[in-house]
């Protein structure tokens, strides 16, 4: 039947917007491909009745009953959201959420779908690259070589400029660590917000909301969206939709820009300067510290704590094929700061020199766990092995509710040609893909597991790594 | 004359082997693998005891260690080379032993009533003459030679005890024994093999390279994956640089990494080492454990602004401790860590440990 269909498009709170060729349909034409559509899928539905109905409510009873039956619970539903969002005080009820398409390749019916919502938003999608690990056949795996940009046309009618050249940033990994992706981010948003209009008879509140859903999509296809940038896209989508309707566009404007930068200032900048200085406690002279990879956050307690006089050494250690680290030690050693630079497999050799090791967080989940750059939970085996404390810094913006064990199911996969590399001029994997049975793994982010951990610094304060839901219970009490 | 020529050809042999150790460990002259050094270091002293004059053991024992001394200083990372000279010194007390009548079990026990009774030193200080002790030490180093040539072989041919199927096996950088081993249980078992890159040589690239094209599935990763990935590795086999007296590994860098992570995730780490490997060493020298080499691989000359600055290192070993190996796989079986030392002493004299 088609009820499942029709139950897809009512889940979208508000209007689509179809755009064919550049020029917006009117709402008579969207109706009739409505229609049409739902047309052409009864008639293949009718065809194949072998296949499995998908839809809950399969009866004998006559389909106008059913659409009867269907809108009154739609309704029903509705209003008890609405009611829901009065309450705060009220324990959260189970939210069944939606997996994210990025770690449901392997579903077909899920490709399917998202193949759909692409189309519809005209983004281009992007393909597949190369030979994927079986233990990873769920993730994406793209080739840098292969941007999404080159698919769109230009002037994109669809995707505001700088939302592109955002996403040609995403994905070559001009902009890269999670602080510079969600700063970056927050300041395209405030170019588009500047430039947009509010067509007539559209509420600002709505009409901005769903300009944004295809920017995000698009995002998404460039470079999976990291749990900062999530967090912040969800504030903006709140703050969209709570402007009141008698704001008029140019106040209105104005206060989402305010937002904007308010959220930046806040969660970011005045984030890294409550950690340092907290951090700076746990500096004492003559320590020798060890960084892995190039953490945003853990260069400016580096610096702040060298400006104060501190007396203290760095070891940093870099990984391939990254090498981020590189960055941190130029940032660090023109700061004045005495490094010394080896890579993780030398990590044995120098930990016994260590007296602490500070690492940066890409988020951390509500179980305590810290996902991190790829290696960080190697640093923190290896320094718990040898008895030397592990102190996290992470703003509270990076936490999520989200609760992971191990690094396989929710993962990104960079471009696997990236392991290739010359020594003693050869370059031995340079056909790999013509050799049948060889695989390149280039994973870029794992989680260390809480016990590893000995403490996390946050602009909240100094907590242990399971107090991290009582923050965001916290958080959440506040932003309602 | 014969005579004179054969010592100087023994010399530049001798001379040319001492160059190529030098050579070979700095990475930049042709790279040998530690089988191939036993074997040059037991033919060289197969040469030495057929060419040079001695009249007695003990002379014989005198010039090997003299060589050997010579041969361990050119490389003492490569410490192959002072194994086999202490096997030859084994070799040389037993046939001695033999020629004179004496059982060698009651020599070489040094148990507390032997001590007592004898007063303390031993008396032994190989003078006699034998007419049949040349032929005899060269027939056992030939022996030992035979020995050298077959170990990759045995160690491969127990690798079905220890593969089963559909397993996934973690192995880092390159080992030949290691990858003879994983070639022949692939023959019947079909199995899944990750390497770790082992940067910054990345010689887990040429094995990997090698093994698929054996038809082995095998997957490449950084060494910073080691712990992400290894919840679902069901073994790790590592081969090894040397084997130190105490059961640990000095081993090339990241091994002591990844035998952490399969500590935590309660793998079993297999260890596959001939017996060459086996050295009377203990790893507590600190300053001739390590051995570093030029660090360009890791900051390259193209980061010159703050090279000057910066202190880079390369270490080429690790040390894994005894506790994180679960088993031994030589060329006379399996053994566990625990067991090394008694090998140990039936390899090699207790006053050969200091050459």
């Amino acid at each position: 039947t088609a009820c499942c269909f029709f139950s897809y498009y009512f889940k979208e709170p508000s209007f689509i917007s179809y755009v064919i060729e550049g020029k917006e349909l009117t709402k008579e034409e969207k109706q009739r491909l409505r229609k049409e559509k739902k047309q052409q899928k009864k008639g293949k539905e009718k065809k194949d009745a072998s296949l499995p109905q998908v839809s809950v409510a399969e009866t004998a009873a006559p389909a106008s009953q059913l659409k009867a039956e269907r809108r009154a619970r739609q309704e029903a539903e509705r209003t008890s959201k609405q009611s829901k969002k009065g309450d705060t005080g009220q324990p959260a009820t189970t939210i069944v959420k939606r997996l994210p398409e990025h770690i449901q390749v392997d579903d077909p019916d899920v490709l399917k779908k998202l193949a759909k919502k692409l189309e519809r938003q005209q983004i281009p999608r992007r393909l597949d690259y190369g030979y994927k690990v079986s233990l990873f056949s769920h993730l994406l795996q793209y080739s840098r070589k292969a941007p999404l940009t080159q698919q769109l046309s230009i002037p994109s009618a669809v995707i505001h400029p700088a939302i592109v050249r955002l996403g040609l940033q995403y994905s070559q990994g001009i902009v890269a660590g999670s602080n510079a992706r969600s700063i970056a981010l927050l300041h395209a948003f405030k170019q588009v917000i500047s430039d947009y209009t509010t067509p007539s008879n559209e509420e600002l509140s709505r009409d901005l909301v769903n300009k944004l859903k295809p920017y995000i999509s698009f995002l998404n296809q460039c470079r999976p969206l990291s749990a900062s940038m999530g967090n912040a896209i969800k504030y903006i989508k709140k703050e969209i939709s709570n402007i009141p309707s008698q704001f008029k566009e140019d106040d209105a404007k104005k206060k989402l820009l305010n937002c904007i930068e308010c959220f930046i200032e806040e969660k970011i900048v005045l984030a890294a300067k409550a950690i340092a200085k907290s951090s700076i406690e746990k500096i004492n002279d003559g320590d020798v510290i060890l960084v892995y990879g190039c953490s945003s956050l853990v260069n400016h307690i580096l610096c702040e704590a060298f400006e104060k006089g501190r007396k203290f050494r760095v070891i940093v250690v870099d990984s391939r094929p990254r090498l981020e680290g590189r960055e941190a030690l130029r940032r660090l050693v023109q700061k004045g700061i005495s490094c010394t630079y080896v890579l993780i497999s030398a990590v044995s050799y120098i930990l016994p020199e260590v007296s602490k090791v500070f690492l940066g967080a890409h988020a951390l989940l509500a179980n305590g766990y810290v996902m991190s750059r790829v290696g960080t939970s190697q640093i923190a085996l290896v320094a718990k092995a040898f008895n030397v404390p592990v102190l996290v810094c992470c703003e509270t913006y990076k936490f999520c509710e989200r609760v992971q064990t191990d690094s396989f199911v929710s993962n990104e996969l960079d471009d696997p040609d990236d392991l290739i590399v010359t020594r003693k001029g050869e370059t031995q994997l340079k056909d790999w893909q013509q050799v049948p049975r060889l695989g390149l793994l280039n994973l870029v982010y794992d989680v260390t597991p809480p016990d590893f951990v000995d403490l996390v610094i946050t602009d909240l304060g100094m907590i242990p790594c399971t107090s991290v839901p009582v923050v965001l219970r916290v958080k959440n009490v506040d932003l309602l | 004359m014969p005579g004179p020529y054969r010592e100087t050809d023994l010399t530049e042999k001798v001379e040319a082997f001492l160059s190529d150790l030098k050579r070979g460990g700095s990475g930049t002259g042709p790279l040998r693998g530690s089988a191939e050094t036993a074997r040059e270091t037991t033919a060289l002293l197969r040469r030495i005891t057929a060419q040079v004059r001695w009249s007695s053991a003990g002379d014989l024992m005198e010039v090997i260690r003299k060589e050997g001394r010579r041969m361990s200083a050119a490389q003492p990372s490569e410490t192959t080379v002072g194994n086999m000279i202490r096997r030859v010194l084994k070799i040389i007390r037993e046939e001695y032993a033999r020629s004179r009548g004496s059982s060698e079990e009651a020599d070489q026990q040094e148990s507390l009533h032997k001590l007592l009774t004898s007063g303390g030193l031993s008396e032994e200080n190989f003078r006699q003459y034998f007419t049949a002790l040349k032929a005899n030490v060269i027939e056992a180093i030939n022996e030992l030679l035979t020995e050298l040539e077959g170990t990759t072989d045995n160690i491969a041919m127990q690798a079905l005890e220890h593969i089963h199927s559909n397993e996934v096996i973690m192995t880092i950088g390159r080992s030949r024994t290691v990858e003879a081993f994983l070639k022949d249980a692939a023959r019947k078992r079909k199995f899944h093999v990750i390497v770790a890159e082992c940067a910054p040589f990345c010689q887990g690239h040429e094995m990997a390279t090698s093994l698929s094209k054996d038809g082995i599935e095998t997957t490449v990763i950084t060494d910073a994956a080691i712990f992400a990935v290894m919840s679902r590795v069901n073994k790790v086999i590592i081969g090894t640089q040397t084997v130190l007296a105490n059961g640990g590994l000095r081993a090339v860098n990241g091994t002591h990494t990844l035998a952490l992570a399969a500590k935590h995730h309660s793998t079993p780490l297999i260890v596959c080492a001939p017996m060459f490997k086996l050295s009377p060493q203990f790893p507590n020298e600190e300053d001739t454990f390590h051995k570093f080499v030029s660090p360009h691989e890791v900051l390259p000359f193209t980061e010159g602004e703050i090279l000057s600055k910066v202190n880079v290192h390369c270490p080429v070993f690790d040390y894994v401790p005894p506790e994180l190996i679960t088993l031994f796989i030589s060329n006379i079986g399996g053994h566990a860590p625990s067991y090394i030392y008694r090998l140990m002493s039936e390899l090699y004299h207790p006053e050969d440990h200091e050459l």
